[in-house]
């Protein structure tokens, strides 16, 4: 979940990260206001979740109130990546000596969060990271052991900066790894920091993204930042599609049976449990196949729900086949998912035996589930059958291999 | 329209309003309801969504309440 630059300022301000002067406006004239409370050259930046901002002309640069005011009319009215803006930060522009990059990420492969610094900030660090390894310092974090700011001076020196500027980066580094821990983020990233000419730092921009299960944890933190449950923030506004998956997926409380997300592909995907549906997608992919969505079941959904999410799958145009496969379950019974999902065939008017390309659900009561499929000519395979092995059946089904 | 199961309450039980509401209590997933005279009546929207625990069956006298898979 992304966060608003200027909700991540008011993250970053709580943690006592320096930032510029300057407020959130949702009208010129609120605009115009900021502007005369903060005075003196100023900077106008567009509220959206995309990036891109400087290119799209969604920045932009004042000296007056009244220049503001009309610089943030154009922000406001101007949509970039087909998102409107919420409304315009206000900031004033600081005189920048040098600047760096830092970020928190999670890092999948080592399962351990990692503290990035560059001193060659305001550029993507990707492209630092590709042209100027050197320019970059690295570490990886604990997530048991309370973060120290020793650690975050080990970074900094690593680029060869001391003194006062090792001094007063250093809180910096730390508050931004601490709000990486406490709030759950899976990115925090400060870029630019700048280093102003008086050698004080500021955090000119920067990017939250908090991990999306821990979005109840911090209910509270959300709500004080006026973000609405129903808020989906993700990068691009979801499609209909995605919108009628969620919709299935609030049917009622049991289990999950949503998350879906679209794609171009032909082959509907009904997956899910432990982890399996990243792992199966992947899987479809590597063996030719090409989905037609993304979702997640899993905690034992009705039968209502995955008839209803079978049914929307199956309604997506050029979706020929299904493929329902799933981890070994315990907690999702299997005879439950046949139900539902030969339900949702049957009602969308197809015969199971031909559009169901596999059926790979092991778990508590598959006997009972296997005999629903017998029943409807289904084809069917146990946990003889790996995940791998069962993406690749169904890919063949559809006559890619 | 049920397409997996189907459920059999003998008139005996059904028609006698303490008897139905014991049904509605047991059963988890609400196949039973009470019409306004308070006998028993199946919900046949959510027949599919038997767990099959058993629990109707058991609180009768054997043969009064039947679950029948359809599909065996």
């Amino acid at each position: 979940m992304r966060f608003y630059e200027y909700e991540a300022k008011v993250l970053l301000g709580r943690q006592g990260v320096p930032l510029p002067k300057g407020s959130n406006a949702k009208t010129p004239e609120e605009a115009e206001q900021v502007a005369g409370q903060i005075g003196g050259s100023l900077v106008l930046k567009s509220q959206v979740l995309t990036g891109g901002r400087m290119k799209a002309g969604g920045i932009k640069f004042a000296t007056s109130p009244q220049e503001a005011r009309k610089e943030a009319a154009g922000i406001l009215a101007l949509a970039i990546n087909g998102q409107k803006p919420r409304s315009v930060l206000v900031e004033g522009r600081a005189a920048v000596r040098q600047e760096f990059y830092v970020g928190v990420i999670y890092d999948a492969l080592a399962k351990r969060p990692l503290l990035i610094l560059s001193d060659m900030g305001g550029i993507d660090i990707e492209e630092v990271a590709e042209r100027h390894p050197e320019h970059i310092a690295r570490l990886h974090l604990s997530t048991l052991v309370p973060f120290q700011d020793y650690q975050a001076k080990e970074v900094i020196s690593n680029l060869g900066i001391t003194g006062n500027r090792l001094t007063r980066m250093t809180p910096i580094l730390a508050r931004l790894v601490r709000l990486f821990l406490q709030y759950n983020l899976t990115l925090a990233e400060i870029n630019p920091l700048a280093e102003l000419e008086d050698g004080s730092f500021l955090c000119l921009d920067c990017h939250l993204d908090m991990e999306e299960e821990a979005r109840d944890r911090h209910a509270r933190l959300l709500q004080e930042l006026g973000i609405g449950r129903d808020e989906s923030r993700q990068a691009r506004p979801p499609t209909p599609f995605e919108v009628r998956g969620a919709q299935v997926d609030a049917i009622d409380t049991r289990g999950v049976a949503g998350r879906v997300v679209e794609f171009d592909g032909d082959l509907g995907l009904i997956i899910g449990a432990g982890g399996g549906s990243l792992t199966l997608l992947d899987a479809v992919r590597k063996h030719g196949g090409r989905p037609a969505n993304y979702c997640e079941i899993g905690g034992n959904p009705s039968v209502r729900k995955a008839s209803e999410l079978t049914k929307l799958v199956l309604s997506k145009p050029g979706v020929e086949k299904i493929a329902v496969m799933m981890n070994v379950v315990s907690n999702t019974r299997v005879d439950m998912m046949a139900r539902g999902v030969i339900k949702g065939v049957i009602e969308s008017g197809y015969d199971p035996k031909e559009k169901i390309a596999i059926f790979r659900i092991p778990g508590s009561w598959e006997d009972e589930g296997f005999k629903i499929l017998r029943k409807y000519g289904v084809e069917y395979v146990d946990r003889t059958v790996s995940l791998d092995e069962a993406a690749r059946r169904a890919v063949v089904k559809m006559g890619r291999r | 329209m049920a397409m997996f199961v189907r459920v059999e309450v003998a008139p005996s039980v059904a028609s006698q309003p303490e008897l139905a509401r014991k049904l509605v209590e047991v059963c988890p997933v609400d196949i039973f309801a009470q019409n306004p005279d308070r006998t028993v009546r199946i919900v046949e929207e959510n027949l599919d969504e038997c767990v099959l625990c058993d629990l109707c069956s058991q609180a009768f006298p054997p043969g009064t309440v039947r679950v029948i898979k359809l599909y065996e």
